[in-house]
């Protein structure tokens, strides 16, 4: 079943202004439930726009968005459950930190939701192993953490909320490749043992095609793309024209596969392409 | 001769943190000389010092040990200081954090009317850095309405305006989507290779560093491999013991190699990548 059903989306911001701006024009599609999602698409594509209308932080101009196929403004004064059930992680999370300690910093969201201490305790401490924060961080202060330690207290205050909808918007930016890694294979494992549903905005293809399911490619506020990975990067040259790029691997297959040789333009990471060349060589020998 | 920027056995401590903790050096002696007219990258993951290093080129931070010469000029000497940052301006990452006026040609005239310059000549210096960085067209458009590679390059301008012999950028990239970055990246470069102007470019991305003259590693506060970029994307062994990524291709490349395929010993992009990899498979 799908979790999240969008109908026919459109977003005008500062309708009837000289400022009218039409950000998202008429999307529709669905996620199924436990699914891996990624977006891409430049700056100004629509991107972050789409995803605060999936957890209601923005109302649509038109058309609906269904979750678990409720309509989620049927009533608008129910807007904050879907906000629980649909947790966003905004881009540089860590600025959003602001209590004394890490553990009251990730336990905020519960509290709000009303649950009791036991409960309350039991996701802190689920959320910030999840997030690969131990014990011991719990009682120290978010601000001494370095920066790749803040964001991860600020992904688990989201993923504390146990929400049924993890959004993350940007969530490796300003990190290092090993902090990069270490974090997006959490959100995998997270993925894999939560069995949620994952949406990824990334400007990185690499990250975006590593560990997504599927990619949903934005432009000028309309939907493009909505595929595998592989399938989706095997159209670079469109992906090239709306101001994206594939990863540098699968450019090189893409390379010489115009020159002539039969290689799979659909590698996505170095070490398949390491496989097919090697075989490729190997067995022209 | 001597560089145009010299470090020189700098050591550096923050101060202690509220706790009281003592930190550790976040410098940790660290010798290097930049020429006039260089472009080097440098390259470094969280914390290693890289942006700490940026911060002594004008004299934001001063080193607990040891000495910056800009042109000259020790960083120490507080008579310098105006001179110095005259010299060597800096970009920072988050573009939103740099701009201070609501019309694009105030905002790069800024600087420039700080300095004192005349008016006549600020109007023909903030038109040239605005041509610079090909955003002449938006001098009269609202900041806020531009997208994060336009507003970077907006604050190139603004410091281009200025006039320095040096741009010191710190990350311009990491908060831009793929176009964005190129559109910085392809200024940077211009002003380099056209204008002859000494560029430091502190960088995650190794598809970015590549392009530079010079590529500068650095962990744990000291530099560990000072090169070009072909001699330094060799040591794929070594970058991953530091925590530093090599591009793609130079990756796949070392990957075969390894495996006894007749490659070069480095590649730094895709088409130098396709081209080996055409003339290996093509030949058989």
């Amino acid at each position: 079943m799908s979790v999240i059903k969008v109908e026919e989306l459109k977003l005008i911001y500062g309708a009837g202004t000289p400022f009218q701006k039409t950000a998202i024009d008429g999307v529709s599609f669905e996620i199924e439930q436990g699914e891996f999602l990624g977006i891409i698409g430049h700056t100004g594509s629509g991107k972050s726009t789409l995803v605060q209308l999936l957890n209601g932080l923005l109302r649509p101009t038109e058309g609906k968005i269904c979750l678990n196929g409720k309509d989620i403004w049927e009533k608008p004064k129910k807007i904050r459950e879907v906000r629980f059930k649909v947790g966003m992680v905004f881009q540089y999370p860590e600025y959003q930190l602001f209590e004394e300690t890490v553990y009251k910093d990730i336990a905020f969201g519960p509290k709000n939701m009303g649950l009791s201490d036991e409960e309350i305790d039991e996701r802190v401490r689920k959320a910030a192993s999840f997030t690969g924060l131990g014990d011991e961080y719990l009682q120290r202060s978010p601000f001494d953490l370095s920066g790749g330690e803040k964001r991860r207290a600020a992904i688990a205050g989201v993923v504390s909320m146990d929400p049924d909808v993890l959004i993350l918007d940007e969530p490796t930016a300003g990190l290092d490749p090993l902090g990069r890694d270490a974090l997006l294979s959490q959100i995998k494992t997270y993925h894999d043992v939560r069995k949620n549903t994952v949406i990824l905005v990334s400007h990185s293809m690499e990250d975006i095609a590593r560990i997504t399911d599927r990619i949903l490619v934005m432009n000028k506020g309309r939907k493009v793309m909505l595929d595998t990975a592989a399938n989706v990067f095997s159209r670079g040259e469109e992906l090239e024209k709306i101001g994206l790029r594939v990863p540098q691997i699968t450019k090189i297959m893409m390379l010489l596969r115009q020159k002539g040789i039969p290689v799979d333009t659909s590698v996505l990471t170095v070490e398949q392409g390491f496989n097919e060349i090697l075989s490729l060589a190997r067995s022209s020998v | 001769m001597s560089g145009f920027i010299s470090v020189r056995n700098v050591y550096f401590k923050y101060d202690e943190n509220e706790n009281g903790a003592e930190q550790g050096f976040a410098l940790n002696g660290v010798d290097l000389e930049i020429k006039k007219g260089e472009f080097a990258a440098v390259v470094g993951h969280n914390g290693s010092g890289k942006s700490t290093l940026a911060k002594h080129f004008n004299s934001i931070y001063l080193p607990t040990t040891g000495d910056v010469i800009v042109d000259g000029m020790n960083t120490k000497d507080d008579d310098s200081l105006f001179d110095i940052r005259k010299k060597v301006g800096l970009v920072l990452q988050n573009p939103d954090n740099q701009i201070v006026a609501g019309i694009v040609e105030e905002d790069v005239a800024f600087g420039c009317e700080n300095l004192g310059v005349p008016p006549k000549e600020i109007r023909k210096r903030v038109d040239e850095a605005l041509k610079a960085v090909d955003m002449y067209e938006y001098r009269r458009h609202s900041p806020d309405k531009l997208s994060g590679g336009q507003k970077q390059r907006i604050a190139i301008a603004g410091i281009l305006a200025m006039e320095p012999e040096c741009i010191v950028l710190d990350e311009p990239t990491a908060m831009l989507d793929p176009r964005g970055r190129e559109e910085v990246i392809d200024a940077v470069t211009k002003l380099n290779k056209e204008r002859g102007m000494t560029v430091i470019l502190i960088t995650h991305y190794m598809e970015e560093a590549v392009l530079a003259d010079r590529v500068i590693m650095i962990d744990s506060g000291k530099v560990f491999l000072d090169g070009t970029p072909r001699e330094v994307f060799s040591k794929v062994e070594l970058l991953k013991q530091h925590r530093l990524d090599v591009p793609q291709a130079a990756e796949l490349n070392y990957k075969l190699r390894s495996c006894g395929l007749d490659l070069p010993e480095c590649v730094l992009d895709e088409n130098e990548c396709a081209e080996a990899l055409m003339k290996l498979l093509g030949s058989r």
